[in-house]
Formats: C-alpha cells, structure tokens, sequence
C-alpha cells in the first residue's frame, strides 16, 4: 500500500514539505545563534579585549588549517580524489621540522640569526612534505589512477596508518617539544587587538603563502596546465600537457603547503607527536568543504572560517545558552556550522569548482 | 501428515544421496576425507570430553552461601589475571604495577598453599573499550580466582560490572575515581559489588588540593578543568566541592576534549572570571598545551597552575612552561619495607621504580594472596577449593593490613586505602620526576 501511494504521488507534492522542514531548521539555527550571541555579549562576561583576542586565535588556528586544506582541494580539484593521507603529509613535515629546530637551537644561530634558521627550519619542513606527497602519490594513487574512486579512497585510508605508524616507528611514540624562539615571545598591538608575535608570523606566512599559491596557478604555465587537467583530462593530455608530471606538481605544490603548515603549527603549539596530523588533516579536509571543494580561494576562507567558528563559537553561542563547559563541544560547534553551511550552500561558500558541474 | 512428511523427505534425501553416488561426488569426497573424517569424530569426542570436564570441576558443592566454587587440581596453578595498561602513551602506569606484582609472587615463592600462581598479563589500553575486551578475555575461562587491576579508572568501568557479574573480584592498586566506590558516603555510580582498590580515592585526593590552595598558597578564586574522563572528571568535582567548602570560590568549572590543541579560549574564559588558580588534573597531551598557553593569556601572567598524578610523569615536568607548578598525588611510601622493596625492583628490572603505583599493587597483589589462603580448602587429593563469594567476604573484611603503603583496612565500597596525598611542586632545581616527587610541601592524612 505504501509503495504504491509513494510511488504515485508526484515529486513537488513532498519538496514543499522537505523544503519547509529545512527552512525551519535555518530559522532555528539563526534563533539559537543570535540568542546565544545576545546573552553571551549582553552579560559581559568577557571584554571587547578579550573577544579580540578570540578573533586573533581563530586567525591563527585557521591559517594553519587553510594551508592544509589547499593540499585537500587542489588534489581534489584536480582528480576528484580525497587524499585522506594529507593530515599525515603535515605531521610527517613538523617531525622534521621538531628535529631540525631542535638541532639549530643548541647553535647560536637559534639566537642570533632567528629569521633565517626558522626559514631553515620551515624549508625542511616544507621539503619533507614535498618529497613524501609526491611519493605517495607515485607509490601509491598513479597505479590505481583510473580505477574506481573507492579504491584509491581506500588506499590513502591505508597509506595515513602507515605513515603515522612509520613515523612512530622512527621516532617513538612520545611528545616531541619545539624549542622556545625567544625572539617570538610576547606580544604587540596592532590595530586595537593584541597579537602574539608567534601569531603575527603565522598568519603572514600563511596570507603569503597563499597569494603566491594563488598567483602561480593563475598566472602561470605550470598552474595553466593544472587547470587543464582539472579541466579534463584527455583533452589536456591532447594537448600536449604531460598530464603525469602536472598530478605530481599538485601533489608537490599541495606537500609543501602542508609541510609549512606543519612548521607553522609548531611555532603556535609547540608539539608533535605521531597522531598529530589526524584532527588538524579532518580539519582542514572539513575547511576545504566549507569553502567549496576544489576552489583554492574557497579552502583558504574555510580555513578562516572554520578557525573562528572554533575559536569564538563556543564563548559566544554555547556559553550564552548556558551550556556548560562549552570549550569541551568546540569539534560539535565547528561540525555544526559545517551542517548550517552546507544546508544554506550545498556547494560551500564559494562554491564546488568541479569541471563536469561547469561543462 | 508427519509420517507422509518424513517419508516424503527421507525419499528425497536418499534420491540425492543416490544422485550424488551416481556421480561419483560422495564417494569420493569419502574415500578422499578418510582421515579428515576420523580426525572430525576425534576431535569432536574431544569436545564433549572437555564439556563435561568443565560441567563438572568448577560447579562442585554449590549452596548458596559458598556460591560458586572453583577447584584447582594437585599440581595446578592458581589462575589470577592482571589487567594494566602495558601499550600506548600510558604504559609506565601499566608497566610499573605489573613488575610490582610479579615482586610479590617472587616474595611468596611463586606459590600459594603449594600451589603455583600464574599470572595472565592482559593490556587494558587506558579506555573504556580496552578494559571491555581485556575482562572479557579473563571471562572466557572460569580457572580464574581474582584480577589485579586495572591501571586506568576509564578501563575499570566495564572491567569492574562485567567481572562482578560473573561473580570474580577485582583488586586495582591505581584506580582513583570515586565514582567506582564511593562519592560522600554512598556507593559511586560505577560500584560493583567484589571491586577492591588499594589506591586513594580521589575524594581524598581532590580535598587535599583544594585545602593546599586554600590554606597554603591563600588563594580564593580557582577554576578548575577535566576532560570527561572518571578520573579527570571526578577529581576535578571533588576539588570543586571541598574549595567551596573551604570558603573558597570556584570561578569557573570546565572542560576541553583530550585531543584539544588550542587552548588559547578556554584559557581567556578562566581569565575573564578571575581566577588565580587552575587545577587541571588531567593528562598529557591536553595539560602540555594548557601550561604552554597559560602565561601568553594577559590576566594569566601570575595565575597558579596545579595538576595531579596523572600529569606527574617524566615527559612533562621536563616542559620548561610546568616550573613553579604544583601537583597532588600519592605520598610515596617511607621505612624500611619500602626500601627493600625498591632494592628488589631495581635488581630485577634494572631502574628505580618508573610511576607512582607500585606499592600499592604489591600490597593489592598481598591483600588478594592472603585472602585466598583464607578461604582456600585444601581437599585430601591435593586440590584446593576456592569459594568466590567467601574470597569476596574476606577481601571485605580485610582490616589492619600492615603493607607498604600504610595500615590497610577496606570498607564496604571496597576502598581499601590508607590515603596519603601529597603535594609537590616542580622548581628549576627539579630535573627529573623522582626529584619533584621528593619536593614535598604538604601532605594530607584524613586519618588525622
């Protein structure tokens, strides 16, 4: 009977309902944010100083994620492949990063020339990510290049253990403590909010590095042709792109966007260890979605985005709703916002750049 | 009907065996599976003879005041499982207890009542779910008399429900939380009856800071954090409470999930209400993160910072951020005993002892032999009968227990412990972890 009732009954006969039930979600989603907003700022529980401050460390926080994420959305952009191992491509380029700081800091260069060995630092950093990006992407994705989605799906699934047990295999499972950079302790004032000098390099880097990323894939040959391999293909290969080479520069372009991620990570957390690349890498991969996947500018925003959500989200909203311990719920707001994002744009902020949804 | 049926069905049958026969297919799957065949009817025979065995030898005399009754034959050893964490980043507290046990065989010669004790080492993992599997495993075979365990409180919670069910007991020489005995007086929601701990409760514990704070260090304002652990979570309530108690003000009470990196909010919430204290008893890594952060906070500049036991290890007072923070734990045990202890420890394993437990576990390992040769019924064939419900009624009765860690008497929600929490704190002239455990500053005995 229920079959054949739902069989027959037309489509736009459900959508007003479906649809009415999503609006209402939006409005109550909408309520409880500037009610909670409302009671957080009208009780003064915190100075304007202090949400400055919030601001400030969801800057930084999503910065570190931004990077990352343009590892997610180029790959993505470019083979509609999520590397799952991406996280571990980051943590595998702050180990490095934690020995050779390690190593700078017993020198006197640690203390007398700090820019360049954190520039050192950041390079080995960055290097490593690069050459273990690659690898996997020649080791592991190129064989199974073609093959059904799931599959290479799978093996970044595999290839993520692996490196994380590797790395634990190498250098133990204990915390690795980055040395102190005490020319980046302390703070100053810019504009009316108050900057820890470890921050301000952080989102600098990170704002560089991201223009540089931008300008190179718009404005360059190498980031032409990444666009015509995103684009398709087999046209592109007809073209006479080495399409092979160009997946590899992604991988290596993406790599080290990680790996000084990792460097950076490390100026703001000082620590790492072997799983320390699984929250930031579901970050970061939860960023690229918000911002709209395979859309660079998209991951940088959803970086952003999403470092603030975490950062302000839970003072803001939970604690003025009167839930208690809400910086315990920060993933729950952060996931939430994810769900209110992708229900008022299904396609993230800036929206999905997948070439079949162009063509 | 039923006879038709049968007939029907039997005629089938025999048409396919027939059918099959004609091809050649069970015949020759016969004359091939020969032997397959007698080993089949081998080892199912086997089967039954192990069923009726174990139908027969644990149930014995089984009244209901002795409960059920495990025999141990001439010559066989005496079952008893070790739960502790001995893998991942925990594995010191595991690791520490385990050796500690196996110095209290070695006292008793390996044996008790002429029997040998077999220790059975099942890794808990430090979680919930790892102190499922571990107790299900110690389940699966009825020999065993009692379990020594578990290192974590997260892993007791199942261990402790699954093993009173099953009628065992169960004595931990690290579980803290009160909520596996007692909370104020009455049974902890995860109490379960045959569960012992020779362990402080953290009742105790979480008094002991918040009276240091109040009196010693004079401050009124604390704010405390737990990470949604039994543990973290109940010492960090019990801290709340007897702060409040003391005449203090606690600012503000809060949480942050175990693999939370960015502490930085949280941290300018606590500043916002005003806090000149936080007692975070939680572990590594969450608690590296919140004394890196701490100071960068304005407002937080001159706040204290306190831990407890779980953040007392090797790797973190290292962190040059933890100096001049103090911690609550367990005294460490003084006198003669003790020390011969550690000179056994350390000519059998190579070091001093690595964690905070160790005493304790030797004098649970004690506590749990002695009521075994208690309740033990030695039989003319050289076997030895154990009733569970009797070994659980002298466990519950112990009293005057003289062990390392002080004069042991258990109560009715199996705390056991005689509690001394001290707390000590981490200078620039501490380098190692035994260094800031010997900088006592205060110690706190409930029983004066």
């Amino acid at each position: 009977m229920a079959e054949t009732v739902e069989a027959k009954a037309p489509r736009r006969i459900q959508l007003p309902v479906l649809d009415s039930f999503l609006w209402l979600i939006r409005l109550a989603a909408i309520f409880a944010v500037v009610w909670g907003a409302y009671f957080s700022l009208s009780s003064g529980r915190l100075s304007g100083a202090q949400w400055k401050d919030l601001v400030i460390f969801g800057l930084s926080q999503g910065s570190v994620y931004a990077l990352i994420a343009l590892g997610y959305t180029m790959v993505y952009g470019v083979l509609r492949f999520i590397n799952f191992a991406h996280g571990e491509v980051f943590m595998s380029g702050a180990m490095v990063a934690f020995f050779v700081a390690r190593g700078l800091s017993r020198t006197a260069m640690w203390t007398d020339q700090v820019f360049l060995s954190l520039f050192l630092v950041m390079l080995a950093s960055a290097a490593t990510s690069t050459v273990i990006a690659v690898a996997l992407e020649r080791i592991a994705y190129r064989p199974l290049r073609g093959k059904p989605r799931l599959i290479p799906f799978i093996t970044a699934i595999g290839a993520s253990f692996f490196l994380q047990y590797a790395i634990a295999g190498l250098f133990g499972f204990g915390f690795k403590s980055f040395p102190q950079v005490p020319a980046l302790s302390g703070s100053f004032f810019f504009a009316g909010f108050r900057v820890l000098k470890t921050q301000s390099v952080v989102i600098v880097a990170a704002v560089l590095m991201m223009i540089g990323l931008y300008l190179f894939v718009e404005r360059t040959r190498t980031g032409k042709a990444m666009r015509a391999v995103a684009e398709d293909q087999e046209i592109a290969r007809l073209m006479g792109i080495n399409v092979d080479r160009t997946i590899s520069i992604v991988f290596a372009v993406g790599g080290a966007m990680a790996g000084a991620a990792g460097f950076l990570y490390l100026l703001v957390f000082q620590q790492v260890f072997f799983l320390t690349g699984f929250i930031p890498g579901i970050k970061a991969f939860t960023a690229a979605v918000v911002g709209g996947i395979g859309n660079i500018p998209g991951a940088m925003i959803g970086g952003l985005l999403l470092g603030g959500i975490e950062s302000i989200g839970p003072s803001l909203v939970l604690t003025g709703l009167g839930i208690p311990s809400a910086h315990q719920l920060k993933d729950v707001v952060a996931f939430l916002a994810l769900v209110m994002i992708l229900i008022f744009k299904p396609s993230g902020v800036l929206g999905e750049r997948v070439a079949e949804d162009r063509a | 009907m039923h006879k038709a049926a049968l007939r029907v069905e039997s005629e089938q049958f025999g048409k396919a065996i027939k059918l099959d026969l004609s091809k050649g297919g069970l015949l020759m799957l016969y004359e091939k599976g020969k032997w397959m065949r007698l080993l089949a009817v081998l080892a199912v025979a086997l089967m039954v003879l192990a069923a009726c065995q174990r139908g027969t030898t644990p149930g014995g005399t089984g009244d209901e005041e002795e409960g059920e009754v495990i025999t141990i034959a001439d010559g066989e050893g005496i079952k008893i499982a070790v739960l502790q964490v001995i893998s991942g980043d925990s594995a010191s507290l595991g690791t520490d207890q385990v050796r500690a046990i196996e110095i209290a065989v070695d006292d008793r010669g390996g044996q008790l009542l002429n029997h040998p004790i077999e220790l059975q080492v099942e890794d808990e993992g430090c979680t919930n779910a790892g102190g499922q599997a571990a107790v299900q495993k110690v389940l699966a075979d009825p020999q065993f008399v009692g379990i020594l365990g578990t290192s974590c409180s997260g892993a007791a919670v199942p261990a402790s429900e699954a093993m009173s069910e099953a009628g065992l007991v169960m004595i931990s020489g690290s579980n803290t939380s009160p909520f596996l005995t007692k909370i104020g007086g009455e049974a902890g929601t995860d109490y379960h009856e045959g569960y012992f701990r020779t362990a402080h409760n953290d009742e105790i514990q979480g008094t002991a800071a918040a009276n240091f704070a109040f009196t010693e260090l004079d401050k009124t304002k604390a704010a405390t954090i737990h990470d949604g652990d039994p543990y973290t979570q109940g010492l960090a309530g019990v801290f709340d409470e007897a702060f409040k108690t003391a005449g203090g003000e606690i600012t503000i009470a809060t949480a942050v999930d175990k693999a939370q990196e960015d502490m930085r909010p949280v941290l300018t919430e606590i500043a916002a209400s005003g806090a000149e204290l936080i007692f975070f008893p939680i572990f590594q890594p969450a608690g590296d993160f919140i004394a890196k952060q701490a100071k960068e906070i304005p407002g937080l500049r001159d706040v204290v910072l306190m831990g407890a036991d779980g953040l007392l290890s090797d790797t973190y007072v290292v962190i040059p951020e933890t100096e001049g923070m103090y911690f609550s734990g367990p005294a460490t045990p003084t006198g003669p005993e003790y020390e011969e202890f550690v000179a056994k420890y350390e000519a059998k394993f190579g070091e001093k002892p690595i964690q905070s437990f160790h005493a304790h576990a030797y004098d649970a390992a004690n506590v749990l032999f002695d009521a075994i040769e208690e309740v033990a019924q030695e039989q003319d064939d050289g076997s030895l009968q154990i009733s569970r419900n009797r070994l659980r009624e002298a466990l519950r009765a112990t009293s005057d227990f003289d062990g390392l860690t002080g004069t042991l008497t258990c109560d009715e929600f199996g705390d056991c412990a005689d509690a001394k929490i001290d707390v000590v704190q981490n200078t620039a002239r501490q380098t190692t972890i035994s260094e800031v455990r010997a900088n006592v500053l205060f110690t706190f005995d409930p029983a004066t």
